[in-house]
């Protein structure tokens, strides 16, 4: 019988695997924003299997706004990306440190 | 093995399995791809659970325009992958160090923790759940029930998420936007301030004797 452990499991595999892929690919930025929608996704799974062992539909609600964040926040990285892509010529973040100088 | 469990497992390993393949392929238009399985295959757990309307509206957000808006960017931009890939195995002992620790304390967490049971559930959230509202036959369906409780009770949240949405769409615009010299534009104020007298020349021409 698959019960919420289950699930749980699942959504803390897919997080972990967010976190190592922000980790292992730092010079690619696309690969670190798919990995934060990587993590998003397993808060999904982890709110919406709570919400349905737990009997109660206000963590769907809230699974609903992690949505809703999770592709707002794809748009504005993904344009920042574009404009950042047009200003230096590339999208390597670990040369991106004109403020610090 | 029901059918149910067999489900939960093939879509549980395939989305574990396109994820990693989302951090570990050398391609990034394959990553977008895997994403998309990755996606596909929660949606399939989300229907498993009985949450059909989140399972629905991750295929139609996710799959049909934060994918395909990655798919659009990953294409425009003009890098050399390959290049960028350069460091992946110099920081894969750290990486798997950090995730496994993220899984162990997870797991550790979630352990430790212990289903309440239904007195401990009613006496904790008095006005929020009496009794089960996913349980019983007059029970509402999940769009039914999300539906009755998105509209009242968490309307404010709805409001803002709606914001959110507006402050990114403006925000994507506002970023992306940019101004090109050399192109000829309409100007409004200018046509609108043009007078009859600056564009039309009345010439009494003389009868019979032509121009």
């Amino acid at each position: 019988m698959i019960g919420l452990g289950h699930y749980l499991s699942v959504a803390a595999v897919l997080f972990a695997i967010g976190m190592a892929g922000i980790f292992v690919n730092r010079k690619n930025v696309i690969i670190i924003l798919m990995s934060i929608e990587l993590m998003l996704l397993a808060v999904n799974i982890n709110l919406v299997a709570f919400s349905q062992f737990l009997g109660d539909l206000t963590g769907q609600v809230f699974a609903f706004m992690v949505l809703t964040v999770a592709a707002a926040e794809a748009a504005v990285g993904l344009a920042i990306l574009v404009a950042f892509f047009r200003n230096r010529g590339d999208i390597a973040v670990d040369d991106a440190n004109l403020m610090k100088n | 093995m029901t059918l149910a469990a067999f489900a939960f497992w093939v879509f549980a390993l395939s989305a574990v399995a396109s994820g990693l393949m989302v951090i570990a392929s050398r391609n990034p238009v394959h990553s977008v791809l895997f994403l998309i399985l990755a996606f596909i295959s929660a949606a399939g757990l989300f229907v498993l659970m009985g949450a059909e309307y989140l399972a629905m509206l991750l295929v139609v957000v996710y799959v049909g325009a934060v994918a395909v808006l990655f798919l659009f960017v990953v294409m425009m931009l003009d890098v050399d992958f390959v290049e960028m890939k350069q460091g992946f195995l110099q920081y894969l002992p750290v990486g798997v160090a950090i995730a496994g620790l993220i899984v162990v304390e997870l797991v550790l967490a979630f352990a430790a923790w212990t289903m309440p049971t239904d007195e401990e559930f009613a006496a904790a959230n008095p006005v929020a759940t009496q009794g089960s509202p996913l349980a019983g036959a007059d029970a509402p369906t999940n769009i039914e029930g999300l539906g009755l409780i998105l509209y009242t009770d968490y309307v404010h949240y709805f409001q803002i998420a709606g914001i959110i949405l507006l402050v990114a769409m403006i925000g994507a615009i506002v970023l992306t936007f940019r101004t090109r010299d050399g192109i000829r534009k309409q100007d409004p104020a200018a046509q609108v301030a043009r007078k009859r007298e600056a564009s039309v020349e009345l010439k009494k021409v003389p009868s019979g004797q032509g121009i």
